[in-house]
């Protein structure tokens, strides 16, 4: 079986249609599949359901389908530093469920592991909670909290090999790993592709059964979204230590 | 008068203790990393999925795939670990991180606080914030004792809950108040800013506490 794509149009081939449920990696613009979001736009797919942390910037990301109004709603824990998000919301053009964003990930999590609902402390006795089971569990009120499945998860990894195997890089694994599990069919945009054996086993963090598709993408452009640094200051003279 | 953001960012240092394992918000929490004293082991989790993170990076060393919650880049220590995101928050539900500082919009006098949302407003969402406060240890709020002359210290919060009765110290610039949340004890006001006067914290508080005898 061959699970890699030419490109992120041939990866994602057959698997569109409007109205679906799909699953985007990435916390911010970390670790998001870019291309993977690039295809979807020009395949034109609307009315789409997305769950991802976040929807991108403007113009960037998931941002990229809120242009062309190919989202209907996003199930996401926070969507600020987004004007084009506001516009289209407040006009009315676009709902929006947030769910905390560790309740998120558990929802994902779970969804992949075939567990239908959970019970946890957070959001019990708030707004979140209203509409769905609270129950006291040991002396403490808990709010049950649904799987989630999507249609299609989109994630990106740093490596992987032939045969689906994943690995992630530093903060840009996040939610990929769970996404990757919980979509009905998982395509997976990696930096760097490699054979089989190529990877120690220990080290993999996503296994090859949750993944059915693969595109490579080895000169991915990366967005850093609050660009933070410290001056080099110069080392005083015979310590021969930066400071 | 009373403390500035940074001196309370100081006083919220006060609460750390060697060995811990600290979630820090946006904000001034985020000073009191600068207040850390030598010598003391404290590890900052990240909730996007790092535990022990450094200082921002040297111009030029910057890395898009190491950021913290608040998207800033930042570095990596010899302690770094990374994991994902259900595991960073099965760190905070699970009860692993001792200690959460925040910021906030109203705290009530039984713990309960909103940080989240003003009804009317557009919303950017809740980010890990309910996920933190039901599921760290202790959860210390900063911020300022009133805003535009509105109190902030509460009987009852007006603005949707972040959490139900989740908050165990305020630290305001004005001063430092405790809340029994488990016991049902209520608010106590146990250290006053230079400056401020016991008078001046009753005139702008609307929840009501007791003042410590040390006071």
């Amino acid at each position: 079986m061959q699970k890699v794509y030419p490109d992120a149009r041939a990866a994602l081939a057959g698997l569109l249609k409007d109205g679906m449920l799909i699953m985007a990696g990435g916390f911010g613009l970390c670790g998001i599949p870019e291309q993977l979001i690039l295809a979807i736009r020009d395949a034109g797919v609307k009315n789409l359901t997305v769950i991802s942390n976040n929807c991108g910037i403007d113009g960037v990301g998931l941002g990229l389908l809120l242009d062309t109004k190919q989202i209907k709603k996003m199930i996401s824990s926070y969507v600020g530093e987004n004007k084009t998000f506001a516009q289209q919301y407040l006009a009315g053009e676009l709902e929006i469920e947030f769910n905390p964003q560790g309740t998120l990930a558990e929802r994902i999590r779970a969804g992949g592991a075939g567990i239908p609902a959970f019970f946890t402390r957070t959001g019990a006795g708030t707004q979140i909670a209203e509409g769905k089971e609270q129950r006291k569990i040991d002396g403490a009120l808990y709010v049950m909290e649904r799987g989630l499945v999507a249609d299609l998860s989109i994630v990106h990894a740093w490596m992987g090999d032939t045969e689906g195997n994943l690995v992630y890089r530093k903060t840009a694994r996040n939610f990929n790993p769970m996404m990757a599990t919980a979509g009905k069919v998982t395509v997976a945009e990696i930096e760097h592709l490699v054979q089989p054996g190529d990877i120690n086993p220990d080290h993999i963090i996503t296994p090859g059964v949750y993944v059915k598709r693969l595109v490579h993408v080895p000169n991915a452009v990366k967005h850093i979204e609050q660009r933070t640094v410290r001056k080099r200051t110069a080392a005083p003279a015979g310590t021969g230590e930066e400071v | 008068m009373g403390w500035t953001r940074d001196q309370m960012a100081e006083r919220a240092a006060k609460e750390l203790r060697d060995g811990f394992y600290v979630n820090l918000g946006i904000g001034i929490p985020t000073l009191v990393s600068n207040y850390i004293p030598a010598g003391m082991s404290v590890q900052l989790q990240s909730e996007n999925g790092m535990l022990g993170f450094g200082p921002f990076p040297y111009e030029g060393e910057e890395d898009p795939d190491l950021i913290n919650a608040g998207k800033q880049t930042v570095t990596e220590i010899p302690t770094t670990s990374y994991f994902s995101s259900a595991d960073s928050f099965a760190m905070i539900r699970g009860g692993h991180i001792d200690l959460s500082i925040l910021g906030a919009m109203q705290v009530a006098e039984n713990g309960d606080l909103a940080n989240w949302m003003i009804p009317g407003k557009m919303v950017n969402g809740m980010g890990g914030a309910m996920d933190l406060v039901a599921g760290v240890k202790k959860v210390v709020v900063v911020m300022e004792h009133s805003a535009k002359n509105e109190p902030k210290l509460l009987k009852c919060c007006t603005l949707p809950l972040t959490g139900a009765g989740v908050v165990d110290m305020v630290i305001t610039d004005l001063g430092v108040f405790t809340i029994d949340k488990k016991g049902g004890g209520g608010m106590t006001l146990i250290e006053l800013a230079p400056g401020a006067t016991l008078d001046e914290i009753r005139n702008k508080t609307e929840a009501s506490y007791r003042t410590s005898n040390a006071l």
